[in-house]
């Protein structure tokens, strides 16, 4: 078995060609620079699985273990490595598994195209085998789908699929393709979709909506910065820091904004949104200016909209003009690439430090520390917190590693304590909040970036729900490593149960199976650690392995994730305990 | 914020699967569609939905947002009864004998301003053309006598104010 590597050859797009449609699909994605997808055969996409056999040394096929592996896997890989990801299914049963991976990739706008089989066009909406209407079943979840029923549709219908998923705000695709248009031939010719005529993608940010914002922001006395994902999409790192430089400006991010600046960084506050961090919440309510960029105002985010920033004027960059005053009401909208805006804005802002203001969070944050943090990574009590791990992991790892989270507590921990030093560092399941997620999701992150270290860490409910993709990871020598935070309770819901539902833990108690030996059944290298003297040891010599690594550590079986904003309750209130 | 009636235009490319798309968003926010009417608009190849929604100017407005967002919608707006021209179509088929042993049909055709479609041994169509009050009255007043088939159409709309489609699709043109 070989170590699944990525194929450098070149691809020359073929002039002019009488190929199948099932071969065109072919070509049409190694003219997009796709050399990896992900996916799951089947009947009604035999003709295009026949074709990638064929073209075996140009473009690598990773065989997952359900088709809703291969969308995460899809996203883990987009996500990482900036591209568009790939994932392909069957008709029905294939193409209905994609929907949760659509829906996920959809809210955390991640570039993906999914291509699915579908029986033949004179049998369409005659219920045949293996018969589901996709197109009708995706249209809420994808930013765009088609379904192709001619074997001639197939060049213009692609270029326009990659077009559309990685423009603008990036997103979801799915194009479904009937069996006789995979097999019809065609005349092929490819040329890259550049534009749209209903699809205008990327607003021009108006002068005066700049002047407006640099005047708010030369004068205000407490500027406060929120940075979400629209920074690592637009590229705006290197402007986001010089931006949050030059003004002193102190700067808090949403889970899917990490990793956009450095996790050290002296102006870097801290995480806001329910389980972020004490200041960058309170003081949202306190600050006199909010830039917001590149983030969406979630209600995880917002908390209760009636008491959110209500004292502040709020500037909101954004690509999307459908999140202007969606949620919260802004004063000055600065349409456009998050890049291009701040290059704009940075020679107006004047230089400042906000000394006094900044102190303000340390002192909160000093707060917090005492309070929730110490308590978190340094623990005096016997049991094992998610938090130490975490802290272990970034020790051993240096803050270089990709963090892949599932969804639960564990994701909030790690979300809290991860250090990160590079930007597409942490994947998460963000907005749609798919349990699941991570472990396909790390095969495609590694996938997407070789060279890095990919730690996935998972709660042993999200484990469970794919834990399939073991062999995958087995089978590709995908060399990720698994560390499973095992409190034996799906942990999240089990600690609102015990806040606001007196303690009655309904379904939430796990009696798990022995995760090593299953680890080990899927011929992976594991450990388990249940007591702290041994933790360091495990993490370090789980980084230091060159092959897949498996670790389950032994958590506090009833911990409690601080500080807490209660569901529907302002940012104001969030509870250190 | 006060709820009331909303007309939403929508230019779009001739696409399949659009009319999904856009109804979904009602369906998302649990909006019903009090009326919906689609054609071809003033422009080649571009068509044009109307949409009748009763809510408030806020949930309206994020609505038209999100029609624009998809990738087939040229441009859509939102406008107040006032400010635009709108009508309703309607066909009442009623029995034939009513049209001869019930005089008071006769002055409703007549003050309904309603045409006579077609005649025929057992039945008559009538048709009517306004607002859907108009319509109402028209249908109340009929319906003692007995309505056979009963039917109105989604709203037509044209604003008094310009539209810019024109432009917008020249900038596109002259841009690529």
């Amino acid at each position: 078995m070989d170590t699944m590597t990525k194929k450098k050859t070149t691809h020359k797009n073929p002039k002019k060609l009488r190929v199948s449609g099932a071969e065109a699909i072919i070509h049409c994605l190694l003219a997009e620079g796709v050399d990896l997808i992900y996916g799951y055969p089947g009947g009604a996409i035999m003709p295009v699985y026949d074709e990638l056999y064929k073209f075996q040394d140009k473009l690598t096929h990773i065989l997952t273990r359900h088709e809703q592996g291969a969308t995460h896997a899809a996203q883990g890989y987009a996500r990482v490595s900036g591209k568009v990801g790939v994932a392909m299914a069957t008709s029905g049963p294939g193409a209905t598994n994609l929907v949760t991976g659509l829906a996920d990739a959809q809210i955390d706008s991640t570039p993906m195209v999914c291509i699915t089989g579908q029986v033949p066009r004179h049998l369409l909406g005659s219920d045949a085998f293996q018969e589901t209407d996709i197109i009708g079943i995706s249209t809420p979840v994808t930013k765009w789908n088609y379904q192709i029923t001619t074997a001639e549709e197939i060049p213009g219908i692609m270029a326009k699929a990659f077009f559309i998923a990685k423009s603008g705000r990036p997103g979801p695709v799915l194009i479904d393709i009937t069996k006789n248009a995979q097999f019809d031939e065609l005349d092929f010719h490819y040329e890259a979709c550049t534009g749209v005529r209903s699809y205008q993608p990327t607003p021009v940010v108006k002068a005066e909506a700049l002047e407006m914002a640099a005047d708010l922001i030369n004068n205000a006395k407490k500027p406060y910065i929120v940075f979400g994902q629209g920074v690592i999409l637009g590229e705006a790192e290197k402007e986001l820091k010089a931006f949050v430089e030059k003004s002193g400006i102190p700067a808090a991010w949403t889970i899917l904004g990490l990793s956009a600046m450095n996790t050290d960084h002296p102006l870097n506050v801290g995480m806001v949104g329910m389980h972020g961090n004490y200041g960058p919440n309170v003081l949202t309510n306190e600050c006199d200016v909010l830039i917001a960029i590149g983030m969406r105002f979630d209600d995880r985010v917002t908390g209760n909209l009636e008491s959110y920033a209500k004292q502040a004027k709020i500037i909101h960059m954004e690509i999307d003009p459908a999140e202007i005053n969606k949620n919260v009401q802004v004063d000055v909208a600065l349409l456009g690439n998050a890049k291009e805006t701040l290059k704009k804005l940075l020679p107006k802002i004047k230089k400042n430090s906000h000394e006094t203001w900044h102190n303000e969070f340390k002192l909160k944050y000093e707060e917090e520390f005492k309070t929730v943090i110490e308590n978190d990574l340094h623990p005096k009590k016997e049991g094992l917190t998610m938090g130490e791990v975490v802290e272990e992991i970034n020790k051993a790892s240096k803050n270089k590693a990709v963090i892949v989270t599932d969804v639960g507590q564990h994701q909030m921990v790690a979300c809290r304590y991860a250090k990160f030093d590079q930007s597409k560092s942490n994947i998460t399941s963000g907005g749609l909040g798919t349990m699941g997620f991570a472990l396909p999701a790390a095969i495609g992150a590694k996938m997407g970036a070789e060279e890095r270290e990919v730690v996935a860490i998972i709660g042993d409910g999200g484990y469970q729900m794919t834990i399939q993709e073991l062999a995958t990871i087995y089978q590709n020598k995908t060399a990720v490593k698994i560390v499973v935070l095992n409190n034996d309770h799906l942990g999240m819901v089990r600690q609102w149960q015990e806040l606001f539902f007196e303690s009655r833990y309904a379904s939430t108690v796990m009696t798990n199976p022995d995760f090593v030996k299953i680890a080990e059944g899927y011929h992976i290298k594991a450990q388990r650690v249940s007591e702290r003297k041994n933790l360091k040891a495990a993490v370090e010599e789980m980084i230091a392995a060159k092959e897949p690594y498996f670790l389950e550590v032994k958590v506090e079986k009833e911990d409690n994730v601080f500080p807490m904003i209660p569901s529907g309750a302002s940012v104001s209130d969030i509870r250190l305990k | 914020m006060e709820k009331k009636f909303f007309t939403i235009s929508v230019y779009s490319e001739n696409n399949v699967g659009l009319l999904n798309r856009i109804s979904g968003i009602f369906l998302k926010r649990h909006i019903n569609i009090e009326g919906l009417n689609v054609s071809k608009s003033e422009i080649k190849n571009i068509s044009k939905f109307t949409i009748v929604v009763f809510t408030t100017e806020d949930w309206t407005r994020k609505i038209v947002a999100q029609i624009e967002k998809q990738i087939e919608v040229i441009k859509a707006f939102y406008h107040t009864d006032e400010e635009i021209i709108y009508q309703e179509s309607a066909l009442f088929k009623i029995a034939s004998h009513l049209l001869f042993d019930e005089r008071q049909i006769q002055n409703i055709i007549k003050e309904s301003n309603s045409q006579i479609v077609t005649v025929s041994r057992d039945f008559f169509i009538l048709a009517k053309t306004g607002r859907r009050h108009e319509i109402d009255e028209m249908h109340d007043e009929l319906e003692p006598y007995g309505i056979m088939q009963f039917v109105r159409s989604g709203r037509i709309a044209v604003t008094k104010a310009a539209m810019p489609i024109t432009a917008l699709l020249n900038e596109y043109e002259n841009n690529n």
